[in-house]
């Protein structure tokens, strides 16, 4: 785990802090646990009451409401599990909803800057995965612990009633069981489960690097010590599980020990210290109070598989935005286009080299420049300049003769059409993918866009034309079409001055070349800046200045 | 229940069966517990017996007490053993079955989801072999074993057993099926709310760009909303049956209560027996339950074992001939066809073409022409669906199928267009290449391929961890570790698929001229997108749909002024390079 940053109240509080604004709900879950348990305590104890009474065979009125008692718990019990669960699980999602909106909140300002170095699938996939496994904060951590502590009182309370030496019994036993146990479970197998986490990572690592290396491997004959690696990994994890299993069957063994030895000691306990009549009253009691205590071993485990989700959680959103909102702001709309770049020089990190270096670039509206440079060299870091995602350290941009820095980002991000190397589609319609662009377009508008961007004939060729869905469940773009659609947007958006970062990077040549067409054709008009290591287009195309990096 | 996984328990056939035993033994036990239980308690309580009066059968409980705990410890290890041989065994059998299914197979699947099948999907089986299978033993057995012991005991209690607990197996098997039905729909809603939140995550630049991330909080809000109130809505008619289980479970308890109560009163049952039942009713259910419990365990494996046994199904390709030939003279496709899995379209259609040792043969055309496909063949990831490649080794053809795979792609160097980086070292990486190579020969393969200058910069120079698929390297930087490897073989055929595509000029430029001196009398087959790179091939192909449309030497297509002169037109600045 991280070093805890002294600033950040600890993790545990933290999530606590996220389950605050529904302690009424959590209130009423814990109540109904309590009293289903109650409930089948009372119903072991008033049965065992009921049927010593009877043996006494004093007459039918000897029982008073006993049977009637018995049967309410019977009934209670259930019925009070029933709400229970409902409960419980109404906690559950509203957390998860909760958490969503929560970390995307906190995650928003950050990104791009601080996000990009999430931005791989797999780390983005694992804090998705991080928030599900919060939202059983409360089922499984939260609830069973508090549980145990208002049975434990309960029962001892009760059988205080009964027997000051025979409440004290039972307790002990609830909290050895309760307490003890689950933390030597927690403390033996905090080694082996950090050794089976180790172990099973390397095998998945070994699997990724032999599924997605087979061509490879198989090529150079290197497959069969891969598997054969694979294979060994294969063992060391059966035998950290064999490890683990041992003290799982061992805890298992405890805890049927601790339940029936709490048991035992309460009757040997109660021989000649209680009525004979409660003698099976306090020992079926006792077995029927350990099933609050039971699932505490359980909610050690969790606790720990949340702390690390959670440590996780809150490592990517700790950090502060590299770029706040201008203070005081120019509220007038942009109307002069000209773009402005002076002496401007711009690195990511004080360690890093300089990126840009005194650039400098006048673009008046409708102008053309191309920023030429190996692939590699950080050209794109224009975009984070011109679209404030990071900060520039030295020099100054203006757009219309405003200052970048006095613009309010939104209305900046508003100038500027964007296109990059890889183009994101959103889970859903073709239309809605480009409808982003400009929420209030009409479906006309949408088509207008798409047939300017040429990608038109291709959408009406889909199965459900604009309404095909793209991507997870539908159908899957080319490169090329992935660029015009992104094209689209930007027409869409109708944004006057384009920055086009190394959009035909992944493209075959002749694709390439049939986009960029497209696209310097639809920017009729427009200030265009062409980031590219592709040296061919500077001949094809016409630009107003050209600038090497 | 999948029958093919309870199948799989004879790979643990003696801890099952021990399993089995156990919970028998725990249902006796539990049974013993019982009795000796009751029978102190009316000692005590009728007979006014004292605590040495009663010795005898404390001492008997308290070695119950333990011998169970000592059986529930027994029953969980053997369980857990089952769950671990098997898991075990199918975590091979399963990555043996995928690196035989081939490039072919792991390309059209997703690599992610072969992963997370291998590993996650069979981890799901544990809880069937450890938990699930265990439960419907118990549950069944112990039962039994308390309705024999009750029927022998007291008759009114043996028929509200007899006549509740099948009804709670009823309902258990209510709760089966609304519980899939339930799951079903929560996790295909669970799913996609993920999914979508996913989506927004990885597009959160692009909605940045067109300032729409702050309108985004609104829908995450409302699609999670949706889903609790659509949830919970099912949730409480799913909920129903397990309260009709409990609730079963729990007023039977009470009914054999107030009815053995009634009978005592009457004189009509002994205290001793009536506390016996009163203890062993509860425990009658309990397995029960238990099972109830355990039954979204049972579905889940059930799901991850459609995953599995599916690509365990998928039949494997002909294993080829074991023909061994090392001095390949000539290669030579005739009609060679291939579809692709589908079946719809053929990648490749009637390919007739002939390669001579020391030719340079280049194939060129669009994405999708057929060249990966050409390229794939020749290395026997995949296989003519018509069709035959012949081997000559100077006296002798030799179907390509009859010859043995790895014995063939010993004899032949292949760089891709992004070779994969294995997650260890440098050195190790290039060794792949030639598994007995020297450092000093390692170092020789790094030079030749521009690599040892950045690689000694490295502050552990060759002995640098690459990462994940190279990660730590840039693209060109893991490209020419590959071409290392390549230049630590020396064999008859070499296959380029752009593998100095995303080298820099100068670097480009140098690792060609090592190329040409290293393969210099070889068999060279290039597969090129950038023409600029073929023009000094010997032969060239033209491919397109999947048919050879040209072929000849770079003068003669550019005469013939066809397929290969418009491709060049269309690269703009290579048609230059011809001249």
């Amino acid at each position: 785990m991280q070093a805890n940053d002294p600033m950040q109240p600890p993790v545990w509080r933290q999530l606590l802090q996220l389950l605050r604004p529904f302690s009424k709900r959590i209130a009423i879950a814990l109540l109904l646990s309590v009293v289903t348990i109650g409930s089948s305590i009372a119903l072991m104890m008033t049965s065992a009451w009921l049927i010593s009474t009877a043996a006494l065979q004093l007459g039918i009125t000897s029982l008073g409401v006993a049977p009637t008692g018995v049967r309410m718990f019977g009934i209670s019990r259930a019925v009070f599990r029933y709400l229970e669960r409902l409960a419980s699980h109404d906690v559950t999602f509203r957390l998860l909803a909760r958490l969503r909106v929560w970390f995307y909140e906190r995650i928003e300002p950050l990104s791009p800057a601080q996000f990009e170095a999430f931005s791989s699938g797999d780390l983005m996939a694992r804090v998705v995965t991080d928030i599900e496994e919060l939202q059983n904060l409360y089922i499984r951590v939260v609830a069973p612990p508090i549980v145990a502590v208002l049975v434990t009182i309960s029962v001892g309370f009760v059988f205080a009633l009964l027997d000051p030496l025979i409440a004290l019994i039972a307790v002990s036993f609830m909290l050895v069981a309760g307490t003890l146990l689950p933390y030597m479970v927690w403390w033996i197998g905090k080694h082996i489960g950090r050794h089976l986490v180790a172990v099973r990572a390397t095998m998945n690592q070994q699997l990724v690097d032999t599924i997605q290396g087979l061509p490879d491997s198989l090529a150079y004959g290197y497959a069969q010590s891969q598997l054969s690696a694979l294979q060994s990994t294969n063992a060391q994890v059966s035998e950290r599980e064999r490890q683990e299993s041992r003290l799982e069957s061992l805890h298992t063994g405890l805890s049927v020990l601790m339940t029936n030895l709490a048991m035992f000691c309460v009757l040997v306990a109660a021989i000649g210290r209680v009525e004979g009549v409660f003698l099976a009253v306090v020992a079926l009691g006792t077995i029927a109070a350990f099933e609050a205590i039971t699932p505490l071993a359980l909610a050690a485990q969790h606790l720990d598989k949340e702390l690390t989700a959670a440590s996780r959680v809150f490592e990517m959103i700790a950090n502060a935005p590299v770029i706040e909102e201008p203070e005081t702001t120019v509220s007038a709309p942009l109307t002069d286009y000209s773009l402005s770049i002076q002496n401007v020089s711009f690195r990511y990190g004080d360690a890093d080299p300089y990126i840009y270096e005194d650039f400098s670039l006048d673009l008046a509206y409708g102008q053309r420049a191309a920023i030429v440079g190996e692939s590699g060299s950080g050209k794109s870091s224009l975009v984070n300049i011109l679209l404030r995602f990071w900060p520039y350290q030295a020099g100054d941009v203006s757009l219309g003769g405003v200052d970048l820095k006095s613009l309010p980002h939104e209305d900046i991000r508003r100038i500027f059409g964007v296109m990059t190397q890889r183009v994101h589609l959103f889970n859903t319609t073709i239309m809605e993918n480009i409808r982003i662009a400009n929420k209030p377009a009409s479906d006309d508008a949408i088509i207008e866009a798409a047939k300017a961007a040429r990608v038109h004939d291709f959408i009406m060729s889909l199965p459900e034309g604009y309404d095909t869905y793209v991507g997870e469940n539908g159908v899957a773009l080319s490169g090329g079409e992935r660029q015009r659609v992104a094209l689209a947007r930007i027409l869409l958006k109708d944004a006057p001055i384009w920055v086009l970062d190394e959009i035909t990077a992944n493209l075959d040549p002749i694709t390439a070349n049939e986009v960029m067409a497209s696209v310097m054709q639809a920017a009729e008009g427009r200030t265009i800046i062409l980031m590219t290591h592709h040296l061919a287009f500077l001949k094809t195309f016409q630009f107003d200045a050209i600038i090497e990096l | 229940m999948d029958r093919r996984l309870m199948a799989e328990t004879h790979r643990a056939r003696l801890a099952f069966v021990a399993t089995v035993i156990l919970g028998v033994i725990g249902g006796i036990l539990i049974i013993g517990q019982a009795y000796l239980l009751s029978d102190v308690i009316a000692s005590v309580f009728l007979e006014q017996a004292n605590l040495s009066q009663v010795t005898t059968s404390l001492i008997g409980l308290l070695i119950l007490i333990l011998l169970r705990s000592a059986n529930g410890a027994a029953a969980s290890w053997t369980a857990s053993e089952v769950a671990i041989r098997v898991k075990h065994d199918l975590r091979n059998k399963l990555t043996e079955h995928i690196l035989k299914l081939g490039p072919a197979y792991t390309q059209q699947e997703r690599s992610g989801e072969l992963t997370i099948t291998a590993t996650e999907g069979i981890e799901t089986l544990d809880g069937f072999f450890r938990d699930y299978l265990p439960a419907l033993f118990t549950s069944i057995l112990i039962p039994l074993a308390i309705l024999v012991v009750a029927a022998s005991m007291d008759l009114l209690t043996f028929i509200v057993l007899l006549i509740t607990g099948p009804l709670v197996i009823v309902f258990m098997v209510l709760i089966g099926m609304v519980a899939a039905a339930y799951s079903h729909t929560r996790y295909a809603q669970l799913g996609q709310m993920s999914a979508h939140f996913l989506d927004v995550m990885q597009g959160l630049f692009t909605l940045k760009l067109f300032n729409r991330s702050k309108a985004q909080i609104q829908t995450i809000t409302h699609i999670t909303d949706q889903y609790r109130e659509s949830t919970m809505n099912v949730l409480r008619v799913a909920f129903l049956s397990a309260f009709m289980l409990e609730f079963m479970a729990t007023i039977s308890v009470a009914v054999v209560a107030v009815e053995i109560g009634l009978r005592l009163l009457a004189g009509g049952i002994p205290f001793q027996q009536a506390l016996f039942l009163l203890v062993i009713a509860p425990e009658f259910y309990m397995p029960l339950r238990n099972l109830g419990a355990k039954f979204h365990t049972g579905r889940d494996s059930a799901a991850a074992a459609e995953r599995i046994y599916a690509i365990l199904n998928t039949p494997l390709p002909e294993q080829a001939g074991d023909s061994v030939i090392t001095d390949i003279q000539r290669i030579q496709f005739e009609q060679v066809s291939h579809a692709y899995a589908d079946g719809t379209r053929p990648a490749l259609a009637d390919v007739s073409f002939t390669i001579e040792r020391g030719q340079h043969v280049a194939i060129v055309g669009a994405t999708g022409s057929g060249k990966s496909t050409l390229m794939h063949l020749l290395l026997r990831f995949i296989q003519p669906s018509q069709g035959t490649i012949r081997v000559h080794d100077g006296q002798l053809a030799h179907n390509l199928t009859a010859l043995d795979a790895a014995a063939w792609r010993q004899q032949i160097a292949w760089v891709p267009q992004r070779s994969y980086l294995f997650n260890m070292s440098i050195t190790d990486n290039i060794r792949i290449g030639q598994p007995e190579a020297t450092q000093e020969q390692i170092v020789q393969a790094a030079k030749a391929a521009a690599a040892h200058d950045f690689i000694i910069g490295f502050p552990q120079g060759y002995d640098t961890l690459v990462g994940e698929n190279g990660a730590r390297l840039s693209g060109g930087q893991a490209q020419r570790v590959a071409l290392a490897r390549m230049f630590l073989r020396h064999v008859p055929v070499y296959i380029f698929d752009e593998a100095t595509a995303s080298l820099d000029q100068d670097n480009e430029a140098q690792v060609k001229q090592a190329i040409e001196q290293h393969t210099a009398g070889s068999m060279v087959i290039t597969i090129a997108h950038r023409l600029n790179t073929v023009a000094e091939a010997d032969h060239i192909l033209v491919l397109d749909g999947g048919h050879i449309v040209e072929q000849g030497n770079h003068a003669e297509l550019i005469q013939a002024q066809g397929a290969y002169f418009h491709l060049l037109q269309a690269y703009g600045e290579t048609i230059h390079a011809g001249q």
